[in-house]
This record gives C-alpha cells, structure tokens and sequence, in this order.
C-alpha cells in the first residue's frame, strides 16, 4: 500500500504514549477503562478459547474418522461436542466481533473519547473472565453431556453432569454480553462527534447498534430459562417435567426465543466488517447506504420473530409450524440484500486484493452457502428430512465460521495496524486467507451431502456408508486448522518485527483511521467535527492523501 | 412422499445453485474487471431504489414458492389418512418398543407391509427422542407424557435404517434399528408367528384388573362416563369447554383425571400415574378406541346422568 | 501523560463529577439515563420470561392454580403492594429533595424507603413461613389437601399441578425478592453517600435512576400480585 503523508498533529506510533505504553503494570491493564485495552484483554481471552473449542472440534474430527466409536467413549465424545458447542457459542461467536473489534473502534469511529460506561465495559470483561473460569472448572471435573442446547427433560432430570454450574457460567457470560450491548447503544446515541449524523455513520457501527438491540433484548430470556433449569434440576420443581405437570416444549420455546436471534448477534457485527473492507477496497460508498443499514435493524427486529423454526418436528402444532415457517423467508431477505448490495459496490470501483479483500471475497461466498441452505431448512417439508442431521451442522458452520469468523479475521487484519502499530505480512496472510476458504469447505461441505442421506447429528458412532464423507471432512478440517495457528504465529510475529504502521495505511475512510495507530489513550486530540458523508472515497482519492477534510 | 421431499429438494438445490453461481461469477468478474489500475478510479454509485425493490421483490417471491410447496407437503406428512394401521411405539434410553395392534412386539425393529398406510403413535419413556427414517424422509419427536404421530407408505420391499435423531444420553447414536418393509404375504406369515394377544385384549383385560370397569360400565350409568364409540367424538367438559377425545384426552383421563373432567361428572377418580407403564396405558388407549358406538338411545356423554334411563344390554361386565 | 494534560486544558473548571470522556454534564446525565432504561428494558425481558411460563400453565392448569392461590393470604399481598406503593413516593419525593439541595430530606425519605423495603421483605418472610408450615413448599415436603372453594365445595385439583403453581411462585417472588434486597442495599448505599454531601441540585443522577429500578421492580409486583393472588376470587 502507498505510505500515506502523515498530518502534522500526529507524530509517528514510536515515539509518543500511546494507549499500549501508556502504562506497562499488571495493574494498569488490569484496572484500565481503556475500551482500547479492554478489547485487546478480550482479544486475548476469546483466542484462547477459541483454540480450546477448536481443540475440542480436532477431537470430534478425529473419532468420526471412523464409524466404530473407538477413540474414545461414547459419554466422553458427548461431553466433548458438548463443550466445543457451548464455549464456541457463549465465549467465542457471541462476544468475538463486539467485544473485540466493536469494543476497539466504536469511540474511535464517532469521534469520542471512550464508551459511555468505561467501568462497565471492564465488569463486561471481568463478567467473562468469571464465566471461562466456571466453564473451565466444569471441563476440568467432567464436562456436561446434554449439547449446548440442554433440552430438558434430559438436562433437569435424567443428566448427572455439572448442568448448574455450566448454566452459571452460561449466565454470567450473558451479563457480560448484556452490559456490552447496552454500552453500544448509549455510547452510538449520545456520544457521536458533531456533524456525525446517524446516515453519515460506518455501517460497522449500525451493525453493532442492532446487535446490541438482540443483546438486551434476548439474552435476559435465556437468563431466565437457564435459572428455571437451574431451579428445577436443584429443588425438583417440574417446570419443564411432564410427570409433575410441566412441558418440555416450553423449555424449547424460551431457549430459542433468545438462541435463535443469537445467531443474529454473531453475524450482524460480521456483517458490518464486511461494509467496512468492501468499500475500502472498491475505494468506493456502497452501493445502497440506507438499505444496508437499515437490513441489519430489519434483522434484528425480524430475527425475534423466528425461533419456533428450531421446532418444526418437535411437537408444536401445525398452523404455529406454517407461521414460523413464513416468518422465517421474511429474514432472509435483509440478508440478501446486503450480499447484493457488496456485490453491486464492486461494480465500477478500483479492487485491490489484500487480505481483508480475500476474506471479504470468501464471506460473500460462504455466506451466500449458509444462507441460502437455511432456506432449505426454513421449508418445512424439507426440515422434517434434514433437521437434527449433518445438514443443520453443515449450514450453521457455514454461516458462523464461513460468515463470522472470516469477517472477525478480514476485520483483524485490516484493523490490525491501528491496533498493534504494526503491519502483518501480507504473503502470509493471503496464504493462510486461501487455506481458511479451501479447508472450510472441503471440511463442511461434505456434512450436507452427509445429512441429506440420513447422518444424524451428535453421533458418535455412525453406519460404515457415511465414512467417506467424514473422513473428507476431518481432512478439511487439518487445513482449516493452519489456516488459523498460521494467523496466530505471524500476528504475534509482528507486534515486534512487523513494519511500522502509519496512521492509514489503507487510506481508508472512517475516523479511526484519523488517530494514530496505535491510538493515544483518549483517542483524538480534539474532537473532530465530521463535515462529510460516509466512505467518502471520492474526495480522499481526489486529495491524494488520508486525511478526509 | 419421499419422491415429493427429493423433488422439492431438487427445485431448492437448482435455484440455490443458481443463485450461488450468478453471485460467484459477479464477485470474480466484477473483481477482475474492475481490479485497481493505474489511471482509472473509482465511480461512485450512491444506489439504485428500484434495483433494491427488485432483489427484494423477486426473491421473496420465488422463496414463497419454496414456502408453498414445503407446507402443504408438511401438511399431508402431519395428516395420516384415515385407513392407517396403527402401531404404538415407546422410546425409551437407549431402544425402541414397537407394538402392534396384534399384539406382536418388536425392540429395534419394525415390520410393515409394503403399501400400505402405517401410523405410529408414540411416547417416551423418558427424555425426548426423534423416530427418523431417512429412506422414508420423515421424522418426528417422541416426548415424554404425550402421544405425537408420524404416518408413512412403504412403497419398496426392503431394510431402511431407524435413527433417534434427539440426543438423548450416552447411547444416542447407538439407538438405531431397521424398518422392514415386507410383502402382504411375508408379513401377514410374520405376524402369524409368535404368540401375541392383540393391543386392545390386553387392554381390556387391564381396563378390568385395574377396576375401570367399576365406574366405566356401558350396561348401566356408572359413576364414570360410558366409554362406548368415544373415540374421536366431541365430550363436554365440566368448565363449559369441548375437547375431542383423541388419543391424547384418554391418556391424559388416565394419568391425570381432574384435568378435563367431563360434564355431570364427579371428580372422583383416582389417578394412575405410575401405577400403568407407558405399554400398558398403549395397550388402555387402544382397548377404548376399539369400544364400538353404543345402539341409539344409550345415554351419551352429553347429558346428565340422572337423566338417562339405563338401557338394557348385554348382560355381560365389560 | 501529555494527551490528558493536552484535555484538562480544554475544560478547565467543571463539576468534579464530570467523568472525561464525556463533553458535558449534559451529555452524561442524558447517557446514565439512557442506560439504565436499557437495564430496566433488560429486567422487563427477564421477569417476562417468568410470566410466559406463568400465563401458559394457568390457561392450562386452570383450576389447580386457582385452589392454590386461593392459598396465598390476600390481606398480606395487598399489605405489601401498599407498602411498595408508598415506598415509591417516597423515592419521587427523595428526587425531589435532591433537586432542591435538601440534603437532610434526601437522605430521610432515602432512609424511609428502605424501611417500607425491608417491611416488604419481612412480611413476604411471614409469608413464606406460612407456606412452610402448611407444607406448600415445593419438593418432597409438599402436601396440598384442603382445595374446598368459598361455598364449600370440594375443588378438584391434581396436587402435582398445585405445586407447579407454588413453585412459579416462589421462583418468580423470589427472585422479586432478590430484586428488592438489591434496591434496599442501593439505597441504603445511596443514602450514606447522600449524608457525605456527594449529591447536589448540579448532580443526582444517582438518586434518579436508582429511582428507576425502584420503581420498575415496583411495577413488576404490582403485575404479581393480581396474577398469583388474585385467581378466580369471588365475594
């Protein structure tokens, strides 16, 4: 990338304080209400749990090689499906893009100082930390075997596994979430730079605002269920138990009712990346501002009106199944339309192909995979063959991992400079790009053909006509797995050998890219006072330099 | 069906990949083209209304068409015709108890005769399980405390694997079995072969040890509603509400009397929650569902008691 | 530290509670506020889930949730709702004082609502006891006989589906509970740091929105107490 001319007011990341140096004790992190730091100790958390679920996944892989259940036994591979499920879900795909790329960059892209609530913000952290240590203690003394969803009566009567203690974790993890999503909402409403009007707003933000809608509205019911559960499986209330008069349907129907707009959580802030690098790298506005920003509150609003879909054969009765049924098309709309309007914003523009681009590039498709096989399972006569087999494994890995994680690592590598200081190697990182998008399809694009032809999910042993396809997909899955340590080794690599950033090394537009990399503790020197409209990559191109005034 | 299911999958499968291709092809051309060249920058587009009216409009519809066709397939999957055997199916950790109206019994294994229409009614035993028979495209959920149905044809001779498809604990993947779908022939000489008293005997043999019979007569107005030609027919509950006496109502009258009780009725009678297993309240429901419609003029579940004048008949004890 | 010196010079005389990374006293009261109606947004959503469970066994299990509320002491309920309500004015009147720089009326009515707080919670303790006595308490103590309506007829009702109402109830006026003893420990916390002098007519925000959760956990028993006391009571 061309080295941009540096404006006067910024001097280079090496010799002024910067958020990083800006105290080096234990106790200065710690206690920081740096939203800066708070995401780089979030980054560092839901890394490591990452690696520790896709550790998990490994082992899943490796016994299904074969049909026999022979590498481990079968309440063993429960429990671990079970927690690579749950730490996936609650402590890495929910908090991965907010916590970490939202925490960093809301304030730096209104133009604020720091987040409404900076001593929240550290409890979000330390609410997290509480739920991975209780997790970690119920994986240590033998783990949960009831799948992340814990369907009751299994999980209230018949499991003797830590349930009580998992649903803590699960509902501690959940404040952490909630006090993020209420943050964002206060900090977009009431701290926004002069000028920054809600239309002149980077689609990032509008993308977290309405994940953050999801995040106080749902996880409170979860909570709840979690807490019912807890209940019943301690003082043997029957809540959910038939035989004492309860209904295990209404435990579905209040699990979902916040699990299905969870997912919405993980990939609406995907989503908003991917708004970000398009642009960037088209050098272009988007194509249809005010529909894309508006299809993220159109899902959040219609993802809570979806979640019996999780139900077709599980009882309910007909006519709700019909309901949810055409609810569910309605929210693959917004959707749609947003992997139109991306595509339609490449047209005419000026691509460049590093990283961020690749992995933009890989979402788009991926996304389209996943996306559109939900709406396989959105078809009634269809779910009742596929659901609760390989095929809802197979869609829902394509849309979390082909869509939220390549977005979390398009979003890292473009916003790395600005965080670290530092640039990545690029021929490393496109290297590891190509592995991630090869590895993950060759891992789960067999599982839908696998569940097409009956492979049932959370099957630790299975008939010996499904081996080949398993044995393709733990070969993808070795791929896929140096996709991803690739990018941990070189990052690491670069916060001290990486070329130095400058402020925009992209020449990018969007106010983050106005403070230093890394960024001083407060951000900007003085507020700006935004005077033009979003990816305004016209008049940046036309000045020649990064600056946007 | 599952020639309809293959079909609607087909149609999805050629639209998705349509749709896939038409937004892969545009990615890699239009990032080809417009790739970053010297001299050339970008144009800037804020947008078109009509062009996003149009992708939002045309798609809807077409997946409306996806919609259609799976409900209505849906609808004749959750609709068993009239004229299906029934079979009675009980899950429990980690198998599968089949019975039949004949009174054969099965673990793992269900025979049926091809073309024929075949409908379960099932229950756990325990926690909830899936019935899945991937050859047949179907699946239901087996819940505890409750009756669901799942209905199906076989149309070819032959084994097809039997999954549970709800995790269900430790053996979860190892509670399968086979349907065996056999010719009219082989199978009426299957279910010759083994001594086995049909369902609703052994339900009325039940319906009389248990005491049923004490309140429940059809010769005379017991203290309980007559049971005769219930099934299925509309029955006036105490609260003013109707419900039908469906597989369900019997099961819940047996395990849980007060819930519904019916009108002119007092709430006397005793539950038998955990007193009947899960096969033997099958082999009840089955025994009340073959009681005959009473002759003219019996007093009906609709009126008061009293007001009934017992009818002779039969003067044998049910 | 050069950028924070580089900002203090900016705004040099502001009320010291002013937290820097807003721009004005304005902008933080109006983000507080903000925030904790998102909070009270997220207790809606919480206790919801509660009453969804609620309202489907009651249409579904009629008449034994209607033996057992019988059960529960209506002048005591009705007590404790008038306690709450009372205990909400004084927490309007202890905003009021705190605009008008009252500090000793401030912390009074502080003081008073924990007080009608604490009432609340003793006599829901009397009622809980009550319940433990008749062996209405869920688990294998529960025994649920004497289901005869106001006339004297025997009321039909499966004892299991009773102690599904008594265990809605404790769950949901438990954690109501749990709400309150958090609020009363807020106040009290309030009330000492109101003694202190920390709030002033230029800054309550504390008072305010504690205010708010007091008055939203109010609300929510105001929705309880007709649902589980009040089932199907005649005369």
């Amino acid at each position: 990338m061309a080295s941009t001319v540096i404006p006067a007011n910024q001097a280079p990341a090496s010799t002024t304080t910067n958020y990083l140096n800006n105290g080096h004790s234990l106790k200065s992190w710690l206690l920081t209400t740096d939203h800066k730091r708070i995401a780089v100790l979030y980054l560092i958390s839901v890394t490591v749990f990452f690696f520790l679920g896709g550790f998990f996944a490994m082992l899943i892989r490796l016994e299904l090689l074969t049909p026999e259940g022979d590498l481990m036994q079968a309440d063993t591979y429960n429990k671990v499906f079970t927690m690579h499920g749950m730490i996936m879900v609650f402590f890495f795909l929910i908090p991965v893009v907010p916590a970490v790329l939202g925490n960093f960059l809301i304030p730096l892209m209104i133009g604020a100082k720091d987040l409404a609530f900076p001593r929240i913000n550290l409890l979000s952290w330390y609410l997290y930390v509480i739920g991975v240590l209780l997790i970690s203690h119920v994986m240590l003394t033998g783990g949960v075997d009831t799948g992340w969803t814990f369907y009751s009566p299994f999980s209230t009567e018949y499991t003797n596994t830590k349930i009580v203690e998992a649903g803590l974790a699960a509902f501690i993890a959940g404040f952490s979430s909630i006090f993020t999503g209420l943050n964002f909402i206060v900090t977009i409403h009431r701290m926004r730079a002069p000028g920054l009007t809600w239309n002149r707003l980077p689609l990032f933000v509008w993308a977290n605002y309405a994940t953050s809608i999801i995040m106080i509205l749902g996880t409170p019911v979860v909570a709840i269920t979690i807490v019912l559960v807890a209940v019943e499986r301690l003082f043997h209330l029957g809540i959910f138990d038939p035989r004492l008069g309860g209904d295990p349907l209404l435990f579905q129907h209040l699990f979902w009712f916040y699990s299905h707009p969870a997912v919405y959580i993980m990939i609406l802030p995907s989503m908003g990346v991917i708004s970000e690098l398009i642009t960037c790298f088209s050098r272009k506005r988007v194509f249809g501002y005010n529909f894309v920003a508006l299809s993220s509150i159109a899902i959040a609003v219609i993802g809570f009106l979806v979640w019996a879909h999780h139900m077709f054969v599980a009882g309910i009765s007909l006519y709700a199944a019909m309901i949810f049924s055409f609810l569910t098309f309605f929210v693959g709309v917004p959707s749609a339309v947003k992997v139109f309007n991306w595509t339609a914003t490449l047209y005419r523009g000026s691509i460049s192909y590093a990283t961020p681009m690749l992995y933009a590039f890989g979402f788009i498709g991926l996304f389209t995979i996943g996306g559109l096989t939900g709406l396989f399972l959105a078809t009634l006569g269809i779910d009742v063959h596929v659901t609760d087999t390989y095929f809802v494994v197979a869609h829902f890995h394509y849309v979390m991992v082909g869509g939220v994680l390549m977005g979390y690592l398009g979003g890292m590598h473009f916003w790395w400079p600005k965080i670290s200081g530092r640039m990545y190697p690029e021929g490393w990182a496109k290297l590891s790009a190509l592995l991630v998008f090869v590895g993950f399809n060759l891992t789960f694009f067999p599982q839908f053909i696998l569940g097409y032809v009956g492979m049932p999910r959370r099957y630790w042993q299975y008939p010996p006509e499904f081996q080949v396809l398993n044995v393709l997909s733990t070969a993808g899955a070795s791929v896929l797995a140096v996709g991803y340590l690739l990018p941990m080794i070189y990052l690491l690599w670069s916060l001290k050998y990486g070329p130095i950033a400058d402020a925009n090394p992209w020449r990018a537009a969007g106010l983050e890219w106005q403070a230093a990399s890394p960024p001083t503790t407060f951000n900007f020197d003085e507020t700006p006072v935004v005077t033009w409209e979003a990816y305004n990559y016209d008049e940046i191109d036309a000045n020649g330099h990064g600056g946007s005034h | 069906m599952a020639g309809q299911v293959d079909a609607l999958y087909i149609y999805l499968l050629l639209v998705s990949g349509v749709m896939t291709m038409l937004i892969f092809v545009a990615v890699t051309v239009l990032a080809i083209k417009y790739r970053r060249m010297p001299g050339r920058d970008a144009h800037q587009i804020e947008g078109s209304t009509i062009l996003e009216i149009t992708w939002s409009i045309i798609p809807f519809f077409v997946m409306l068409t996806f919609f259609i066709w799976g409900a209505v397939i849906y609808f004749k999957e959750r609709t068993p015709p009239a004229d299906s055997t029934e079979v009675y199916v009980v899950a429990k950790q980690w198998m599968w108890k089949i019975e039949h109206m004949e009174g054969q019994r099965e673990i793992n294994e269900l025979h049926v005769p091809v073309g024929q229409n075949v409908k379960l009614i099932m229950t756990s035993q325990d926690v909830i399980h899936s019935f899945f028979v991937p050859a047949f495209r179907i699946k239901q959920d087996v819940l505890p405390g409750r009756y669901t149905t799942l209905w199906f044809k076989a149309t070819v001779p032959g084994r097809y694997h039997l999954f549970c498809a709800e995790y269900c604990g430790t053996m979860h993947s190892g509670m399968g079995g086979d349907i065996v779908v056999m010719e009219p022939q082989d199978y009426a000489q299957w279910m010759a072969g083994g001594p086995a008293a049909p369902l609703q005997d052994t339900g009325k043999q039940l319906f009389a040890t248990l005491g049923c019979s004490t309140c429940h007569r059809s010769d005379v107005q017991g203290r309980g509603p007559n049971l005769q030609g219930i099934y299925n027919k509309p029955v006036l509950l105490e609260d003013g509400r109707t419900v039908i006496a469906d597989e369900n109502y019997v099961r819940e009258s047996i395990l849980n009397p007060t819930a519904k009780i019916v009108s002119g009725f007092k709430p006397v009678m005793p539950t038998f929650q955990g007193i009947v297993s899960d096969e033997q309240l099958n082999a009840l429901v089955a025994y009340v569902k073959s009681l005959a419609q009473p002759p003219a003029g019996t007093a009906a579940l609709q009126s008061q008691p009293a007001a009934a004048p017992p009818q002779p008949q039969n003067t044998q004890v049910q | 530290m050069s950028d924070n010196q580089a900002i203090a010079v900016e705004h040099e005389a502001h009320n010291p509670a002013l937290l820097h990374h807003f721009s004005s006293e304005q902008q933080q009261k109006n983000a507080a506020s903000l925030g904790m109606w998102l909070f009270l947004v997220t207790e809606i959503m919480f206790f919801g889930g509660m009453f969804c469970a609620y309202l489907i066994y009651r249409v579904q299990h009629f008449n034994a949730f209607a033996a057992a509320s019988q059960q529960l002491s209506i002048k005591l309920g009705a007590f404790n709702t008038a306690v709450l309500i009372v205990s909400s004015v004084t927490v309007v009147l202890a905003v009021k004082a705190a605009e008008a720089g009252k500090r000793k009326l401030l912390v009074s009515y502080l003081v008073v609502t924990v007080l009608l707080g604490m009432t609340f919670l003793v006599v829901k303790g009397f009622e809980y006891r009550e319940k433990f006595e008749k062996h209405h308490v869920p688990g294998p103590t529960f025994n649920f006989t004497d289901t005869f309506d106001d006339n004297g007829k025997q009321i039909p009702v499966n004892p299991k589906e009773a102690e599904l109402f008594f265990s809605i109830y404790f769950a949901m006026t438990g954690m109501h509970a749990l709400h309150m003893i958090i609020g009363c420990g807020l106040f009290s916390v309030l009330a000492v740091f109101a003694w202190k002098g920390h709030y002033t007519p230029g800054y309550y925000t504390p008072i305010e929105n504690a205010g708010l959760y007091w008055h939203l956990v109010d609300i929510i028993w105001i929705y309880l107490f007709p649902l589980l006391y009040l089932i199907s009571r005649h005369s």
